[in-house]
Parts: C-alpha cells; structure tokens; sequence
C-alpha cells in the first residue's frame, strides 16, 4: 500500500498578514513558510501508520504544487519521516488548479490512500482533497479524525455534526483529514535533517488548466471597538452590558 | 435561471443553519432577480419542508430515497448535479459545515463552476462576480472572482440573519434514481452526542484556556454556559492536555466559530486561537493579565482570576433569572 500525502505551504500561523501591490497581494518579505497544520498531522499519522509493519504500508509521498522556493518546507517533510517527494512545477492559482495537478500524478503513479488536510491556513477554501476525489472518480471521506488498519483495511472516524461514524470506503480513496488524526506533529530529527538531503524529489511540468476564479484584492477584517473594563467584584455590570447594550443574552 | 440550495436535515428536521442557507440565497436570487429552489434529501415531513418557504424558497425539491440514508460524498453529488443542470442553476449555494466541504469541491469539478468558500456577505458585485471571503484563517478577507458560468457559494455558519418573507412555495417530491456503484461509504458505527447543544449551533459559548489551571476547575464554566443556554469550548493547549475532549478546541486548527457572544475564560488569545473565534459578534475577555491580546479582541473585559469571578458570574446570572 502508498500512502500520498499533499502539503501545502503556507505562512507560520502566528505572521502578521500585510498587503503588497495595492492590496491584491500577500507581502511575503520576513515570512516564515511553513507545513499547513492540517498537511503536517496527516503527515505524521501517514508515518505512524506506516511504522506498524502489519499495516503493510510499502512508502509515505509527499506531494507539493509549487515553485522551487517551496523547497525547504519539502525538506521538512522528509526529514518528518517521507520517503520521497513530488513538486509540481507551478504557481497555484486556485484549488482546481491544484487539485488537477494532483490528479494528473495520482493517475500515472498509482496511490491507495491519498490524505489531505482539510483546509490551508491560507485561502481556507477546503476544496483540494474532494476535487481529487472526484476528477479521479475515487470515494473520498470527509473530516476524519481518526485512521487505522483492521484486518488490513483503513477505517476511518469520521466527524459529523454532532457525533462521529466510524466508516470505511474501498482503496484507493482521498482521506480529508482534521484536527485529531495525530495528537501531535512529528518533529524532524538530526539524522532525519541528514537523511532528507539525500532524499529524492521529483520534479514535474503542470498540466494545462484555466482556474475558475482569481483573489482581485485583500482588506483587513473591520476594527473592533475599543475593550470596556468592568471591575472584577462586579460582574452584575457585565451582565447589564450584555443585556441592554449588546442585547446577546 | 435560478439560486439553488442544498438545505441539510437532521434527523427530518432543519435547524437554523437551514434557514439561513435559504435567507442567504434569498438575497442573491433578488440580486439577479430569480428564484430560489431548495433541495432536501432524506425523510423530511411536508409540514418541515414548507418552513424554508418562510425564507424564501419558491420551490422545494425533496428526495427521499433508502439509498441516501448513509451519507456518500458522490453519490449527494450526483444527485445535487443532476438537479442543477435540470433547474438551469446559475448560483449553487451550500454550508460550509462538513457535510457542504465534502459536496462542494465535487460539484465544482462535476459542473465546471468555481467555489467562493466560506462567504459571510452578499456577494459584492454581479459582473464581475465577486465575493467577500475569509482568508489567512480570518487574518484577511479576499474579494473572489469567480469566472465560471455556474457558481457555489459556501455559506459560513452563523454569518447571515435569517429573513422571513413567506413566500409562496410549491413542494415536488422527485424520484431519482441513484447509481448504486456510487454507494462506496459503509457507515459501521455512529456515535451521537445528544441532549447537548452543539458549539457550531450555539448562540452563546463560555470557554476555557489554560489560565483554568486544572480540569477540576470547569463546573462553574459549565454552569454558566447552562445557565446562559449556551455551549462549552476551550483552547487548545486544554483540548491537547485531554482536560476537555477536542470537539471542543475551538482555533485555526479546531472548530471556528461565530456565535453572538464568546465568552474566554482565562484564555490569553494567541493568534491562533482569535482565528476560531474572530467572527463572533461579541467577545468577552476574563483573564488575569491585563496585557493579555484578548483584550485587543474582546468589547468587555474582566481583569481577575477566572477562579474568583466565574462563581461570582454564576452568581449574578442566577440573581438575573429569578
């Protein structure tokens, strides 16, 4: 069995967002680029899992839609533990842009599981993984937030509102996966940063497609109004605020 | 022409998520001066489906078929693509919940249309068509072109008011026929919290951080969520302690939110946590450091120990309900 798992490469969470070119662009001077969280738990599972031999899982890929800048967060992921990456040779420009890239790669090198995070900490769009899903015509699960082998096959936990289901789909099949699917990230360690170096990536031309929509400009969320204090041996008046002048409760 | 909705049920009911779907595509059908028609699929009583009519819907497609009973990505997708093409769907609006990330992406590769994910507003201009969406997990918000012919709207939940016209509504029961091979999902086990309300759902949520101290501390944060009708979360380092279970983390990472009223306790409000709750309409900071960046975020704040104000909180609440 072959894993693929899809990373995306995005701000480190805590970056202060500011625009470029009259707000129709992120500035990326000073940016720390990092895994996607969600990419990196799926990433860590993806090894766990394979670090059970009984599970039967032969290699953990990781896959990357971007241009060579994108090469140390690459890094990163075979020093976690991947055994080789693939790098699409574009500039994103929307999630079916990216998902069709992916495809196109699933199809020639044939992948049992394809995991991906349910959403990029940058577009927040949620799209990629269920696109793949269906350009290739393969089932797809939905905010997992469990994976494991039993008898050989991948169950998974499902979210749903309100619950959870535990669910299995015949292989291959995308896995979207949410907080939960790994308690925490892996961490690379010095002989895996060496080991990394040596590691194979490949590098592929993207296939021709139009993306059906493009960002044409950024604003900052609206201001908040300033914070009212209220005395802490008296929290009557945070109520009567909550009441009469938020009108919440 | 038309703005089409997928509305989830739940258990045969529609719960307010529902009803804002169809306020929401109420407002766009106006903008292009169309209609809108919802889709309902699974066992939903007439009386229940003609409640979207209140909201706008014009017509009601309901499909009550054994084989979508469990829910399968491809095979809603199918159905929901055959029912747009057939009603000449030129905007597809769907929630942004689970159930919507899982349909969207594959009705936007089936139809060809581009996806504005997670819309909190009206879309801002017709020509080009442009929406008003969340990025950089709430940090900045896009303005998106989408350019296809066919667009999805992903609806966030708790971002738009619900709106009563009463429209006149007609309800077509619609026998299709699904492609069993479709059918991959086998659901083995489903574990259902019940009698609980769901933070997704809550219109007011009382959270904890790590300023808590201990899991032993949660009883008058719980109480006070119970007294206010509301729902319990907490921050991520409580969620990663295993003090609370993780359907509660609310952050980037977690669930996000947008209730009408937050209330953080003992959470200082590092970016990453302000990314989960950044869309609620009020937040209200208790936090021993006054220098805390939840202040930044909140419109009332309590400088104290969460220990000392929460039983006095709970206290005046109670005064209040009498």
């Amino acid at each position: 069995m072959k894993i693929l798992v899809c990373i995306s490469n995005v701000p480190d969470t805590t970056t202060k967002i500011k625009f470029a070119e009259g707000n129709t662009s992120i500035d990326t001077a000073g940016i720390q680029w990092v895994i996607n969280p969600w990419d990196e738990l799926s990433l860590t599972r993806a090894l766990e899992l394979k670090d059970d031999a009984a599970n039967g899982i032969k290699s953990v890929t990781v896959i990357h839609v971007g241009p060579a800048t994108a090469e140390p967060t690459i890094r990163k992921a075979l020093a976690i533990g991947a055994d080789d990456a693939i790098r699409v040779n574009a500039v994103s420009s929307d999630a079916s842009f990216v998902a069709a890239q992916i495809a196109e790669v699933v199809r020639k090198e044939q992948f049992d599981i394809i995991m991906c995070g349910i959403e990029s900490s940058d577009y927040n769009g949620s799209m990629v993984g269920g696109m793949i899903s269906e350009l290739l015509g393969i089932p797809s699960v939905s905010a997992i937030s469990g994976i494991k082998f039993e008898n050989g096959q991948p169950v998974m936990i499902r979210e749903i509102d309100g619950g959870k289901e535990v669910v299995t789909v015949p292989s291959p099949f995308v896995a979207i996966v949410q907080k939960g699917i790994a308690k925490e990230p892996r961490i690379a360690a010095m002989r895996g940063i060496m080991m990394a170096r040596s590691k194979p990536v490949k590098v592929v031309e993207p296939v021709q497609t139009e993306p059906l929509t493009t960002i044409v400009e950024f604003e900052k969320p609206a201001a908040r109004a300033a914070c009212k204090y209220i005395d802490a041996e008296n929290p009557a008046q945070l109520l009567e605020l909550l009441q009469n002048e938020a009108k919440v409760i | 022409m038309s703005v089409l909705v997928y509305t989830e049920n739940w258990d045969g009911k529609f719960k307010k998520l529902s009803f804002e779907l169809v306020s929401y595509a109420s407002g766009v059908a106006k903008m292009l001066n169309t209609t809108v028609t919802a889709i309902s699929i699974g066992k939903v009583e007439e009386s229940e489906l003609s409640k979207l009519g209140n909201y706008g819907a014009g017509k009601i497609i309901s499909v009550n078929s054994e084989k979508l009973l469990t829910f399968d990505s491809q095979a809603y997708t199918s159905v929901l693509s055959d029912i747009s093409l057939n009603e000449n769907a030129s905007v597809i609006i769907i929630s942004n919940n689970n159930s919507g990330k899982a349909i969207a992406p594959r009705l936007s590769v089936r139809l060809k249309a581009g996806v504005g994910s997670g819309v909190s507003k009206l879309p801002l201009s017709l020509n080009p068509f442009t929406v008003y969406k969340r990025t950089y997990s709430g940090n900045a918000f896009a303005h998106l072109v989408i350019k296809s012919e066919i667009k999805i709207l992903t609806l966030a939940q708790n971002s738009f008011d619900l709106v009563e016209t009463g429209t006149n509504t007609k309800i077509e029961n619609l026998d299709i026929t699904v492609d069993g091979s479709l059918l991959k999902t086998v659901v083995k086990d489903v574990q259902k919290q019940s009698g609980k309300i769901l933070l997704n759902d809550a219109d007011i949520v009382v959270s904890g951080g790590r300023g808590m101290k201990s899991p032993d501390n949660w009883p008058p944060l719980v109480e006070l969520a119970t007294l206010l009708g509301g729902a319990t979360a907490c921050s991520r380092p409580v969620s990663d302690e295993g003090w609370r279970p993780h359907e509660e983390h609310t952050g980037q990472t977690g669930k996000i939110i947008a209730p009408n009223l937050y209330i953080a306790v003992g959470i200082s409000g590092a970016t990453q946590h302000l990314a989960g709750i950044s869309a609620s309409k009020y937040i209200v900071a208790i936090n021993s450091d006054k220098d805390a960046p939840i202040f930044e975020a909140a419109q009332y704040g309590i400088v104290g120990d969460a220990m000392k104000v929460l039983p006095k909180l709970v206290e005046a609440v109670k005064e209040i309900k009498k």
